[in-house]
C-alpha cells in the first residue's frame, strides 16, 4: 500500500525543526510500524541522505525506548501498545501519517524524533529503590507478600520508562511515571519502609525537572503501553501528604 | 595451538571449591577500594548488578550503555523466569541436581567448577532479588511460586509474569541508581565502547563514542569488565535487541582476549516465523508456554484444513513421540532441531511452511482460560498485536530463531579473560552453559557473575594493584586507540558506495543460518566461509553512510557492528568446522546417531575452544582448554 509520511526533522537541540514530506509506495500490512520507518531510511541513505533518527531497541514492547507520536498519539492509535508492536495493517493505502517526537520541556530533542529522557532515570535515583545492599537480603520465603500485594505491585511494576505518559499529558507532567514506582515499592513489605522518605524525594526531584502538575485528566493512561492506572497517581498522592503531616526529617 | 592449563579452579571437592576460594582470595580495605576505578560496560543485569554491588563496596565505577537509559538493556525482554535451587516444592530438587542438569543441558561441554558455582549460588539470587522488590509470583498464602522449563523434571523457576527479565533488571537497575545519587557510579548512557586500551599488558581503559554528539572520549580505569552480553544479532534475525552486538568483545579479541566456543549459538525454538523481507526481528514467546501448550504438526504435508479441523489422530505431536520423558518440555536445542525436521519434511505450516502449532486448547480446556490468562496473558497479547491471531480460539505458529550465545570472551574461574584486568561476565562470556543452556539459565549466570561472583574475583585482583595510581588518559596507549577509533569511522564515512550497512547484515545473516546454524556441514562452512570473505570485501568497498562522525548517526553505530561481525561470522565459521562432532547446538550433519540425535566424540572434542586472534581474521589460532570431569561422567545425553 501507499503512505504518506510528514515526518519531524530536527537537526539538534537548539535548531529550528520542520515536518518533512515521503512518499513509500510498497508497504506491506504485516510490517511493523518501525519496519516501516526501516524501509524509508534504507531509501533516503542510498540516495545520500540522512536517515530519519529514532529511538528503539528490543522491538518486542519492553525495553521502553522506541515512541514518538503518530498522528498526535503517543505509540500511535493502538491502545496499550508500544510504537514498536504497531503494525502497519492499523493504516490503509494513501493514508497521510504525521510522526513526531515525545514533546515536553523535560525531554530535550536530540535529532528528529529521538529525545533526551534522562530526566526519568534521576527520578528514579531520587528514591525509586530500596535500600538494600547486595548479600543483606534475607531467605525469600522470610517475607510473605500475598498474592494480591504481590499482583497489584506488579501491575505498578509493569512501566517500561517510555515517557507516553508525559508526551500525553497537555502539563507534560510523570506523575503516572513517578506513582507507578511508588504504588509498586510502597505494595511490598520489603518496599514500604521507606515510603515517605522515597515519596517526598522523588516527587520534588519530578518538579525540579520541569515536568508540569497532574490535573487530573487522565490521558495517561489511556496512552500507556502498560496500562498503568491513574490510581498510582492518587496513591502518590495520599502518600505524599501522608509524609508530608507525618514524616519529620 | 597451545594448551590452557591456567584455569584457577581450586583444588578440593567441587562442593567445596567456592567457599575455599572466598576463604582465601584476597581482599581490599575499605580505604583502598574508594582509590581504585572500575570500567563496566553494559547495563544489563550482569553488568547493573556488578557496578552496583562494587560501588556498594566502595570502589569507584564508571557504567557504559549504548541505550538511552541503562533500563534499556536486554535482561530486560527475557520472559519466563529464573532457575534457583530451594527446593521449596520438595520435588527432588538440590544444588547438586541443578549443577547435573546444567551440565547434562550443555552436553557435556562446560567447566564442571563454573557451572557447580552457578547453581550454588542461586538461591542467593532469590533473596536477594525479593529484597530490592521483584515481584515474583506467589501463591496466596504469600509463598514464592515455581514452574517447570526444558531440560529438568523439577520445579526450580521463579518468575514474574511473563516479564521476569524486566523486573529484575528494574531490580539492579534502581541498585545502580541508587549508587548514582551515592556518587560511587557514574553513568554514561548513549556511550559506545569502540577499543580496549592496554598499558603493559593489562587492560586500562577503554575509547568511547558518545552517540548523542559523536565525541570520542578516553576513561580510564584499574580494571575494566565487559557484561556487553551475546552477538546473536549477528545472524540478523534473530531474538535479540535490534542495537545487541558483538563490537565490544570483538575489539577486546583483536586485543589478545580469546573468543571461545563461538559457534555455539542456541537457536530458540518457540519464537515467531518470519513473514517477510522486510522483517527486522523475530520475536520470542517464551518457553514458560510449552508447560501448557502442546506442540504439534499436521500428519499429511499436504494438509490445507485449519488446525482447529484437524483431527487428532492426523496429527503428529512429534516431541511428546520422540521424548516421552521431557515431552514438549525437551530442551531447546533438541526441540528447535526436531521443529527443523518437521519444516524440512515439508510439515511446517502458515503461508510460507516455515512454522509448527504450538496448541493450548487441552490446557483450556482443563484450566479455564481464566488461568491462562494468568499465566502468559502478556505473551498471548503480544502474539496478537504481532500476528493479529488469537491464541485462544487457534494454536499460535512458531518457528525456531538465533537467540543466545553459548560462546563468547573465555575467562578462567575468576571471570577473568586471557588480558589480564579484563573481566567478562554474563553473556558475553562462554563460562557456564556448555553447549546449550537451559532455559531460566541466562537470567541466573548474569545475576550470580555480578551479584555473587565478580565482586570476590575482581578484587583478589585488585588487592594487587593498590599501589597502582589512577590510569592517565594522556598515556600514548589512550591516544593511538583513540587514533584507530578515528580512522576506521572516517574509513566508513568516505566509502561512499551503494548499500547500506543493514543490507550486508542481512546478507551475512542469511548466510549463517543456512549455513552455520541449526545444521552444519563441512562443505557449508566452507563455502560459507568464501562467501564471508566475499561479503566482508564488498562491505570494505560498497558501504554508504551519510552524514558525518560528530554527530548523532545511527548508521554510522551499525557499520561498526556490522563490521566486526564480518570477522566474528568467519571465526564462527571456523569453529564450527574444526570440530568435528554434535554436541548440544553445535549440530554436524556428518556426525549423529542411527536416531538422527547429536553425537559427540568425547576422545577428541572434550575441550573448549580458545581462539587467538592473530591480525588475520582468516588465521586464528587454537587453544585448547581440556574438560576435566573429576565429579560427572559425560554420557550419552538422552531425554526419551
Amino acid at each position: 500500500m501507499k503512505i504518506n509520511l510528514k515526518i519531524w526533522r530536527q537537526k539538534d537541540k537548539r535548531s529550528k525543526g520542520e515536518f518533512c514530506d515521503y512518499i513509500l509506495e510498497e508497504v506491506n500490512q504485516d510490517m511493523s510500524f518501525l519496519e516501516m520507518l526501516d524501509m524509508l531510511n534504507n531509501i533516503l541513505v542510498k540516495k545520500g541522505e540522512r536517515a530519519v533518527e529514532f529511538d528503539h531497541d528490543c522491538r518486542e514492547g519492553i525495553c521502553g525506548q522506541c515512541g514518538m507520536m503518530i498522528n498526535g498519539i503517543a505509540h500511535g492509535p493502538l491502545k496499550n501498545t508500544t510504537t514498536c508492536q504497531l503494525h502497519m495493517r492499523e493504516f490503509k493505502d494513501g493514508d497521510t501519517i504525521y510522526i513526531e517526537p515525545f514533546k515536553a520541556t523535560a525531554f530535550p530533542i536530540v535529532r528528529d524524533l529521538k529525545v533526551d529522557r534522562s530526566s526519568l532515570d534521576r527520578i528514579i535515583a531520587s528514591g525509586g529503590y530500596i535500600s538494600v545492599d547486595t548479600g543483606q537480603a534475607p531467605e525469600a520465603n522470610s517475607i510473605p507478600v500475598t498474592y494480591h500485594e504481590a499482583e497489584t505491585a506488579f501491575d505498578a511494576a509493569a512501566c517500561i520508562g517510555c515517557g507516553a505518559c508525559v508526551a500525553s499529558c497537555k502539563n507534560s507532567s510523570a506523575a503516572l511515571f513517578t506513582g507507578a514506582k511508588i504504588t509498586h515499592l510502597a505494595r511490598l513489605p520489603q518496599g514500604d519502609k521507606e515510603t515517605a522518605a522515597r515519596t517526598l524525594t522523588m516527587v520534588d526531584q519530578m518538579e525540579q525537572e520541569g515536568f508540569g502538575h497532574c490535573s487530573n485528566t487522565e490521558a495517561c493512561q489511556v496512552e500507556c503501553p502498560e496500562d498503568i492506572s491513574v490510581l498510582t497517581i492518587a496513591r502518590m498522592n495520599y502518600e505524599y501528604n501522608r509524609a508530608r503531616v507525618l514524616f519529620k526529617k | 595451538m597451545s594448551t590452557i592449563t591456567q584455569t584457577k579452579v581450586p583444588e578440593g571437592p567441587l562442593a567445596e571449591k567456592w567457599s575455599m576460594y572466598k576463604a582465601s582470595s584476597k581482599l581490599v580495605s575499605p580505604n583502598n577500594r574508594k582509590k581504585l576505578e572500575v570500567i563496566v560496560v553494559g547495563t544489563g543485569l550482569a553488568g547493573a548488578s556488578a557496578a552496583a554491588s562494587l560501588a556498594e563496596m566502595g570502589y569507584n565505577v564508571k557504567s557504559f550503555c549504548f541505550q538511552d537509559s541503562a533500563r534499556r538493556a536486554h535482561s530486560v525482554a527475557a520472559q519466563g523466569g529464573v532457575n534457583a535451587a530451594k527446593n521449596y516444592r520438595n520435588d527432588g530438587d538440590s544444588v547438586y541436581r541443578m549443577f547435573h542438569d546444567t551440565i547434562k543441558g550443555g552436553d557435556f561441554r562446560a567447566r564442571e567448577a563454573n557451572t557447580y558455582r552457578l547453581a550454588e549460588c542461586s538461591a542467593s539470587i532469590i533473596d536477594q532479588a525479593v529484597a530490592q522488590g521483584v515481584p515474583f509470583g506467589r501463591e496466596y498464602g504469600g509463598y514464592l511460586r515455581n514452574r517447570s522449563f526444558g531440560g529438568v523434571q523439577v520445579s526450580r523457576t521463579f518468575y514474574a509474569r511473563g516479564q521476569t527479565g524486566q523486573q529484575l533488571l528494574l531490580g539492579s537497575y534502581q541498585a545502580l541508581m541508587r549508587q548514582q545519587k551515592a556518587g560511587k557510579v557514574q553513568l554514561y548512557a548513549r556511550h559506545e565502547m569502540l577499543d580496549l586500551v592496554l598499558i603493559e599488558g593489562k587492560a586500562r581503559g577503554i575509547i568511547a563514542r558518545n552517540l548523542d554528539t559523536g565525541e570520542i572520549e578516553r576513561h580510564g580505569a584499574h580494571t575494566v569488565v565487559l557484561a556487553t552480553g551475546g552477538f546473536g544479532k549477528i545472524y540478523y534475525l534473530s531474538t535479540l535487541a535490534m542495537g545487541c552486538n558483538a563490537s565490544a568483545i570483538w575489539r577486546a579479541h583483536r586485543k589478545g582476549a580469546f573468543m571461545a566456543n563461538p559457534s555455539w549459538t542456541q537457536i530458540h525454538p518457540t519464537c515467531l516465523p518470519q513473514s517477510g523481507e522486510y522483517q527486522s526481528k523475530l520475536t520470542l514467546m517464551s518457553e514458560s508456554l510449552r508447560n501448557d501448550g502442546r506442540i504439534w504438526v499436521p500428519m499429511d504435508k499436504d494438509e490445507i484444513r485449519a488446525p482447529g479441523e484437524v483431527p487428532e489422530e492426523e496429527r503428529d505431536y512429534y516431541l511428546e513421540r520422540k521424548y516421552p520423558a521431557f515431552g514438549n518440555l525437551a530442551p531447546r536445542d533438541i526441540a528447535s532441531r526436531a521443529a527443523k525436521e518437521q519444516i524440512d519434511l515439508g510439515k511446517g505450516v502458515g503461508n510460507l511452511k516455515n512454522a509448527v502449532y504450538l496448541d493450548f486448547a487441552r490446557a483450556l480446556k482443563e484450566y479455564g482460560k481464566d488461568v491462562i490468562v494468568e499465566r502468559y496473558g502478556n505473551l498471548f497479547n503480544m502474539y496478537l498485536k504481532i500476528t493479529g491471531i488469537d491464541a485462544y480460539k487457534e494454536p499460535m505458529k512458531i518457528s525456531p530463531a538465533a537467540h543466545f550465545s553459548m560462546g563468547g570472551l573465555w575467562v578462567d574461574y575468576e571471570l577473568m579473560t586471557s588480558i589480564p584486568g579484563l573481566f567478562a561476565i554474563g553473556e558475553a562470556n562462554f563460562s557456564d552453559h556448555g553447549a546449550n543452556r537451559l532455559g531460566a539459565n541466562s537470567l541466573l549466570q548474569a545475576c550470580v557473575d555480578g551479584y555473587f561472583v565478580l565482586p570476590y574475583t575482581l578484587q583478589n585482583y585488585l588487592a594487587d594493584e593498590i599501589k597502582t595510581p589512577k590510569t592517565e588518559t594522556v598515556h600514548p596507549a589512550f591516544a593511538e586507540a583513540e587514533q584507530n577509533v578515528r580512522a576506521q569511522l572516517e574509513k566508513f564515512l568516505d566509502c561512499k558506495g551503494t548499500r547500506t550497512a543493514d543490507d550486508f547484515h542481512k546478507e551475512l545473516g542469511k548466510e549463517l543460518y543456512d549455513k552455520c546454524g541449526l545444521l552444519r556441514t563441512k562443505q557449508g562452512l566452507e563455502e560459507a566461509i568464501q562467501n564471508i570473505r566475499r561479503i566482508r570485501t564488498e562491505f570494505a568497498e560498497d558501504l554508504i553512510i551519510p552524514g558525518r562522525a560528530d554527530e548523532v548517526n545511527s548508521e554510522l553505530e551499525k557499520a561498526g557492528r556490522v563490521g566486526d561481525y564480518m570477522e566474528l561470522a568467519e571465526l564462527m565459521c571456523i569453529d564450527a568446522l574444526h570440530r568435528e562432532e554434535s554436541c548440544g547446538a553445535h549440530f554436524r550433519e556428518e556426525h549423529q546417531t542411527a536416531e538422527g540425535e547429536a553425537k559427540r566424540d568425547d576422545e577428541n572434542f572434550s575441550y573448549s575452544a580458545a581462539w587467538e586472534w592473530t591480525g588475520d581474521s582468516s588465521a586464528p589460532v587454537l587453544n585448547k582448554e581440556p574438560l576435566i570431569f573429576e565429579t560427572v561422567s559425560p554420557s550419552v545425553r538422552s531425554y526419551k
